[in-house]
């Protein structure tokens, strides 16, 4: 018989090899762990990030614009379920994660704890948020986990029209009168550094790298993600002539990539520990529409649980009916 | 005549528009994700809809007239929908009473409209048509779940029902532009299916296992322009930003 050390050598010879680990496979136990709060904290993450989009629908500009927020929000609920239905397979259900969310024991990406103030950081969020969103999402197409590698790519053609729609708000911002063109400088500067910070503690920070690297849920480490965001991002704001909220950022010949200054991790870590500016707004909404949801959750369970009695006690008739011992 | 066609296609987009309008507000706050989903899948059909009317209202209109502007730009008193799609989302109860009361409407009146002798209301209505069903059947569904589900669920649901019903008497009162759509060809009595249209309420209330109120009919005129309370507070953030940016594009 196997014994675990076997076991953990032919499952890491496995990922090496690139085959998918699927659900019913064996996996370390940490592996299942690692997993359920990834993926859980990334389903997390499209739904609490409905929240600051969601603040502008009602208000959008034009019908035009209206009917792409609506329509992106809603592929943000469909990322959440398809992440739900993920970690689900690894044996949690979502009412479970729900509640780790609901209490502050499950995180979710602390971009959507700061406000969306006006329409252009519509524009912003999808143009730099969902931008650093694809560069991540793009590397865990090929993550290890099959279910999670899958959701992935459905969710990255969905990511990057965002991430179109929402420069082209920005473009159009930009192209737009005097007064629009500062809406767009304004939402570029509060939105850059979190932006930045979505990528994670840097490298020295950031002790479960090597072990994600190991597993294939990560292939570059967060500072290269994060730099290589900056490379794609700083001639796109160029295009839109605007301003990067950032003095040091400056073309490294040397080393091919742009430079950039520091970000300031004090304010990272208080966000991520609930200090932002609408941490509790968010888990507020989400408590309550689950709070106000709970009767209705509850009514769809009972009428269920009726309807196939029902369906039964019919069959029961029909199947007796057909024995013959009834008329 | 010009003038009471661009007025009906305001009445028909103004009904989708504010409807859509308040089942966005609930975008990411749904009982389930699925729910969610799904209202506001019916929302991005209503502004659809909302599109396809006020574009051709805004073609009849000519010069500087737009589907925005004619979404966002008028005053109060000229928006033409009924009262009953103002009413707010109270609770889920409230919500799925007030789709269910329009879509059942609507199943009479899309077909009616696909027989207009106006080819383009033709061609939008046959568009909906699908739509139509589907919303139908989606709140329905839910009617019958609410209804037959627990206590709880069943009196915030009659509850919803009792309140919500009175305003439909309005959906079949002809306005004169109505009654010049009909003589045009291009919309119909609506008192023809006045009838049908409670009997079919009736029958998904029993199995809903639910009562029919005998509460009068409310006195509401939104179809001439008389809206409730809540009208301005939908307006104020409807027509924000084309409010304080005007004539910018977007
Ligand atoms: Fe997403
Ligand atoms: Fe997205």
């Amino acid at each position: 018989m196997d014994n675990i050390e076997n076991l953990a050598t032919r499952f890491q010879e496995r990922i090496d090899a690139g085959e998918k680990i699927e659900p019913k496979d064996w996996m370390p136990e940490k592996y299942r762990k690692t997993h359920i709060r990834q993926i859980s904290q990334h389903a997390h993450s499209e739904i609490v990030g409905m929240l600051p989009e969601g603040n502008w629908i009602t208000r959008a500009p034009s019908l035009k614009r209206k009917l792409g927020l609506l329509a992106k929000v809603q592929d943000e609920a469909g990322h959440g379920l398809y992440l739900y239905s993920a970690a689900e397979t690894l044996g949690i259900s979502r009412d479970e994660m729900t509640q780790q969310l609901l209490t502050g024991k499950a995180k979710y990406s602390s971009i959507f704890n700061y406000p969306t103030l006006t329409w252009a950081d519509i524009g912003a969020i999808g143009w730099l948020v969902d931008g650093a969103a694809i560069i991540n999402q793009v590397m865990l197409t090929r993550t290890s986990f099959g279910p999670y590698a899958r959701a992935m790519v459905r969710i990255c053609k969905e990511e990057s029209f965002h991430q179109r729609q929402g420069y082209e708000i920005m473009l159009t911002l930009c192209n737009g009168t005097p007064e629009q063109k500062e809406m767009a400088q304004d939402a570029l500067n509060r939105t850059w550094w979190p932006a930045l910070m979505m990528f994670g503690p840097r490298d020295e920070d950031s002790p479960n790298t090597k072990q994600s690297m190991a597993w294939k849920i990560k292939r570059k480490t967060n500072d290269e993600l994060r730099q290589q965001f900056v490379d794609i991002t700083v001639p796109q704001a160029e295009f839109l002539g605007l301003k990067m909220p950032d003095p040091e950022i400056k073309w490294n010949e040397e080393r091919g990539h742009y430079d950039f200054g520091a970000i300031d991790w004090d304010e990272f870590w208080q966000v991520v520990k609930g200090n932002g500016p609408c941490n509790k707004e968010r888990i507020a909404a989400r408590q309550k529409a689950w709070d106000d949801g709970q009767w209705v959750r509850d009514a769809a369970l009972a009428y269920s649980a009726k309807k196939s009695e029902n369906e039964e006690k019919s069959n029961g008739i029909k199947a007796q009916r057909s024995e013959g011992k009834i008329a | 005549m010009k003038d009471q066609l661009t007025k009906y296609l305001m009445m028909l987009g103004d009904n989708a528009m504010i409807l859509g309008h308040r089942l966005s507000e609930l975008c990411g706050h749904g009982p389930t994700l699925e729910t969610d989903i799904a209202l506001t899948n019916i929302s991005l059909d209503l502004y659809g809809q909302v599109r396809s009317y006020f574009q051709y209202a805004a073609e009849l209109s000519g010069e500087g007239v737009t589907e925005d502007t004619i979404a966002f730009l008028r005053k109060e008193r000229t928006y033409l929908n009924v009262v009953l799609l103002e009413q707010p989302n109270e609770n889920f109860a409230h919500v799925i009473v007030r789709q269910f009361l329009y879509d059942m409407f609507q199943s009479f009146l899309t077909p009616a409209l696909m027989r207009s002798t106006d080819e383009r209301i033709a061609a939008i209505a046959a568009k909906s048509i699908k739509e139509t069903k589907y919303h139908l059947r989606f709140s329905t569904q839910w009617m019958k779940r609410l209804g037959a589900g627990t206590e709880e669920s069943k009196s915030k649901i009659q509850a919803a029902v009792n309140h919500l019903l009175p305003f439909t008497d309005e959906l079949f009162v002809m306005t004169a532009v109505e009654k010049e759509m009909l003589e045009q060809g291009i919309g119909p009595d609506l008192q023809s299916f006045k009838e049908d249209y409670y009997i079919k309420v009736q029958e998904v209330l029993e199995q809903a296992e639910l009562s029919l109120p005998e509460a009068a009919p409310r006195v509401v005129k939104g179809k001439t322009g008389i809206h409730s309370e809540h009208m301005g507070y939908i307006l104020n953030e409807l027509q924000y930003m084309q409010r304080a940016y005007p004539q910018m594009e977007w």
